[in-house]
């Protein structure tokens, strides 16, 4: 074990990041010309980047799985981005959003790192707007705000219920600029499946065109990963359906520590599952819990009739109603963080009063809402003594102009009408604050090597406040990676190109078609899924919410189990030289399924709670606090990074301690 | 559920294509059109057959990816859904559901239910962009008030995702629903005013040498784009396009 060095630079932490800037080694414009990145991903982190890096005048070479980079998952990104503008005067700063973003990580993030995100937020929001995204706006024709979990202000800048997209949109409309000019060679339906490593330093990837099955070599000066998170382990989770670990699991692979990996965010407003066909879970945006007030019935005898069909939601009075996290937590009610109101949705029923026939689910309600935004409007246009229905009529349109998409799909999805009865939610595997360590530049142990957004580490600690993600997707692609990767590049403006007929990409190309005919040769009798939805529900019993010594050890054995079946029983029909969706899945699996090993063993490791991960050994036994998340830290105030030896479960732990100087840490308190 | 399933294979590009015929038992009204391809996929490794291709991904109707042609409809009888949110609820027991590619010169069948749609990326690269460069102090966000009325309908133009259903299910596979929704959300901002007349002509300049045909106005778009863009748009982009090739620059 040895201390990691994640190079922070000195002095007072606001001049931290200008210092730094000041200091770096630039490349001049002329030799930037000569110099190849290439980037993995093209979400908001990967997009970013490109066009930032195309921008300052580096080849960039852009690779993506997908038909188009426009359609990576950050799309999917619903309630909104974070940012330090203060426009609604309610006593944001820089330090406010350093401060929340820390508490919410449960002081498990790198102080230095978070600071620099809170401090280039405002710019993020200047660049997309510059860029044409179209944030909503109040009547005076100035941005709108919102509120998010965790948090006592409204910083939050959003599109409707779709602002990842617009934000995505908005970097692919720069990286298409680039690409129209040359600047980005963009290789759309191809798959990153082996990181190169020339003398010490990342040169190049291995990657396969997924339409024709060719294994091609591209080389580079420096690669970046943005390749997104994994909660895919999971099976069932929100993230896309072919969302993976392989790009960061192969560069781990290749001497990238992984930090963290157990520090899983469960998003606790999703569309509780219905049956054991289904494929993914869909989220309703943490920004519903603004007006929606989660609960479920005070009554056992009324849970029965609810799932008996005998009694609707809407009938229970509303004194017979426990609107648990208002009770529980009365200082941030519906807006405590997501850990915390995903285990309070998960103690309810695990007591016996979910609402639908599986037990998991409870009710997110907007009938009060409706009625006040009603009642509101009807007085804004003069109606005096409106009538129940038609303040419901007034208050529904309200609703449906702030949330509409969301109330659609939620319809389509269920066939419920949400704005006459309940929404049922349950929690749901959403993102992963863990990943590749990196350090202050978002270079990992490999030399020359980046990961950036979902993919890193740094940010978010054990638990992600909501709107942070597209917050620090763009910070790293925008504002901190094109800065930092001049420090690396400046040595090599007179290395020339990389060439791609060495013994290190022979051996790198070998090495992907042995692990692709060696799964091809297997020719067992399960499908890939099979082995997928074992492995998702070993972790999602084990390894979810609440976990165990017991549970965490049992699930080692059992993952290590699936994952020798795989390697012995799986099936994958076709050929591997045509488009072939099941090698693809097979190639994913293969990794997840010893990702998800290194995962428990991090869960097991880190015996304390913090954020997300939840150790029932570690929780308060009396007191105020009584059943809350105790962390430990004296013993645990490190970041977990661990280093490839060859098995998942032999992975050798490295410690990186996170010092506090700008913020004490306390007991995270939501009551 | 019973269904019977018509469904296009096709090898790869230069194969013929062919329809065939799949059964399926117990199909649940709670599955999703894409839960019931990976039921009948499952089906099919199981028979040691090859399983039907077709693009998707975040399978909650955002990305844009999939892409089949239901019953001679893009995304399928429901409206305002893509396939991925299109539910087996829609269908009877007993019913027979004929899947297919999208059709059209400008998207090509890679192999089955796949098709290639980098045409729509080529358009973006004309001209679907400002130009400004990342530097984060342009001016503040809030430097230039757009009216709200403005910044919403240039966000409704923007909801555009790109699944491509409105040149499948125009009879001249057009693509002007989906041009005209970038150019508008451009043309609606203070922003995308510089540029808006390079813009217009360049982008539309590409739609046609990608192969796209012209619009008719039938409006067969609008009502199968899954994000409800309007035909409003066209006749935004028709003006722009009118006043950018009357005047001069």
């Amino acid at each position: 074990m040895s201390t990691l060095d994640a190079k922070i630079p000195e002095g007072p932490i606001k001049d931290k990041w200008t210092h730094h800037k000041n200091k770096i080694n630039v490349v001049n414009p002329a030799n930037k010309r000569l110099i190849d990145v290439i980037v993995v991903g093209t979400g908001l982190a990967g997009g970013s980047a490109s066009a930032s890096l195309a921008e300052l005048g580096y080849n960039v070479k852009a690779f993506c799985f997908q038909d188009s980079p426009r359609r990576a998952h950050s799309i999917a990104a619903q309630g909104g981005i974070n940012a330090a503008k203060n426009y609604q005067n309610d006593g944001d700063s820089v330090y406010r959003l350093f401060y929340d973003t820390v508490k919410g990580g449960d002081y498990r993030a790198r102080e230095a790192n978070v600071y620099r995100l809170a401090e280039v937020s405002e710019n993020i929001i200047n660049q997309c707007v510059a860029q044409g995204v179209p944030f909503a706006r109040e009547y005076g024709g100035l941005l709108d705000n919102r509120s998010f979990g965790g948090v006592l202000v409204s910083r939050t800048f959003y599109a409707k219920g779709q602002t990842g997209q617009q934000l995505l949109l908005g970097a692919y409309s720069a990286m298409n600029r680039q690409i129209g000019k040359g600047k980005i060679k963009m290789y759309n339906r191809h798959e990153m499946l082996e990181l190169v490593v020339v003398d010490g330093k990342a040169r190049g990837i291995i990657a396969r065109n997924l339409v024709t099955g060719e294994i091609e070599r591209h080389s580079a000066h420096a690669v970046v990963i943005a390749s997104g998170g994994y909660g895919n382990v999971f099976f069932l989770s929100t993230n896309a359906m072919r969302s993976n670990v392989t790009a960061a699991w192969r560069i781990h692979k290749k001497g990238a520590y992984f930090a963290n990996p157990c520090y899983t965010q469960i998003h606790p407003t999703c569309i509780p599952r219905s049956g054991d066909y289904q494929s993914k879970l869909t989220l309703m945006s943490e920004s519903l819990r603004n007006d929606g007030r989660i609960w479920v019935p005070k009554n056992i005898e009324d849970v029965k009739a609810i799932r008996a069909g005998q009694l609707k939601p809407t009938e229970i009075a509303e004194e017979n109603r426990d609107y648990y996290l208002v009770r529980r937590y009365p200082a941030f009610g519906n807006l405590v963080p997501r850990d915390v109101a995903s285990r309070a949705a998960k103690e309810r029923c695990d007591a016996g009063y979910g609402v639908n026939e599986t037990g998991e689910a409870v009710y997110l309600d907007f009938s009060s809402a409706i009625k006040r935004y009603g009642k509101e409007k009807a007085t804004v246009m003069g109606e005096n003594n409106p009538s129940d229905a038609r303040v419901s009529e007034l208050g529904e349109g309200v609703v449906e102009a702030k949330y509409g998409n969301l109330f659609q799909m939620y319809e389509k999805i269920t066939d419920d009408n949400p704005y006459k009865t309940p929404m049922k939610i349950y929690p749901a595997v959403h993102y992963t604050m863990g990943g590749i360590w990196v350090d202050y530049n978002l270079m990992t142990t490999i030399p020359g090597c980046y990961a950036t957004g979902e993919a890193n580490f740094s940010d978010h600690g054990a638990n992600r406040l909501g709107a942070s993600a597209l917050m620090q997707g763009l910070a790293d692609g925008y504002f901190v990676l094109p800065y930092t990767i001049g420090d690396f590049l400046s040595n090599d403006i007179r290395t020339g190109p990389i060439s791609s007929e060495s013994a290190e990409f022979d051996e790198a190309e070998k090495s992907v078609k042995d692990r692709i005919q060696a799964l091809m040769n297997i020719k067992g009798n399960k499908s890939v899924d099979h082995f997928h939805k074992r492995l998702g529900k070993v972790m999602w019993d084990n390894v979810g919410m609440t976990r165990n010594e017991q549970g965490l050890k049992e699930a080692i054995a059992e993952i290590r189990q699936i994952r020798e079946e795989f390697h012995s029983s799986v099936s994958i029909p076709g050929e591997a030289n045509e488009l072939n969706p099941e090698l693809e899945k097979a190639l994913r699996v293969a990794d997840f399924l010893e990702l998800g090993e290194l995962f428990a063993c991090d869960a097991l490791h880190r015996s304390e709670s913090c954020g997300g991960h939840f150790r029932e050994e570690s929780a308060e036994e009396d007191g105020p606090q009584k059943g809350e998340a105790k962390r430990d830290d004296e013993n645990f105030a490190y970041v977990a990074a661990w280093e490839w030896t060859g098995d998942p479960g032999k992975a050798n732990l490295h410690k990186e301690e996170l010092t506090f100087n700008d913020i004490e840490l306390k007991q995270r308190s939501y009551k | 559920m019973k269904l019977t399933l018509k469904v296009w294979r096709q090898k790869s590009a230069s194969d013929k294509g062919r329809m065939e015929s799949y059964t399926l038992d117990n199909v649940s009204g709670h599955m999703s059109f894409l839960e019931m391809m990976d039921v009948l996929n499952e089906q099919l490794i199981s028979e040691r057959k090859e399983p039907v291709a077709f693009d998707h991904d975040c399978r909650e109707g955002i990305c844009g990816m999939c892409s089949m042609h239901i019953n001679g409809e893009p995304h399928g009888p429901d409206r305002g859904v893509t396939t991925c949110q299109l539910h087996m609820r829609k269908f009877n027991d007993g019913d027979t559901i004929y899947i297919e590619p999208f059709r059209a010169k400008g998207f090509p069948v890679i192999k089955d239910l796949v098709v290639d749609r980098s045409a729509f990326d080529r358009i973006q690269h004309a001209g679907g962009f400002i130009s400004v460069n990342t530097s984060g102090n342009t001016q503040d966000a809030n430097a230039i008030p757009v009216p709200k009325h403005d910044a919403d309908k240039a966000f409704d133009a923007a909801t555009c995702i790109g699944c491509g259903a409105c040149v499948a299910a125009c009879k001249n596979a057009s693509a002007m629903l989906f041009v005209s929704a970038k150019v508008s959300q451009f043309a609606l901002l203070p922003q995308g005013k510089v540029e808006a007349k390079r813009r217009v002509l360049n982008m539309v300049e590409q739609m046609d040498k990608e192969g796209f045909g012209n619009c008719t106005n039938t409006g067969a778009c609008e009502v199968e784009c899954p994000k409800g863009i309007s035909l409003e748009n066209i006749a935004r982009m028709n003006r722009e396009y009118l006043k950018a090739s009357l005047s001069s620059e």
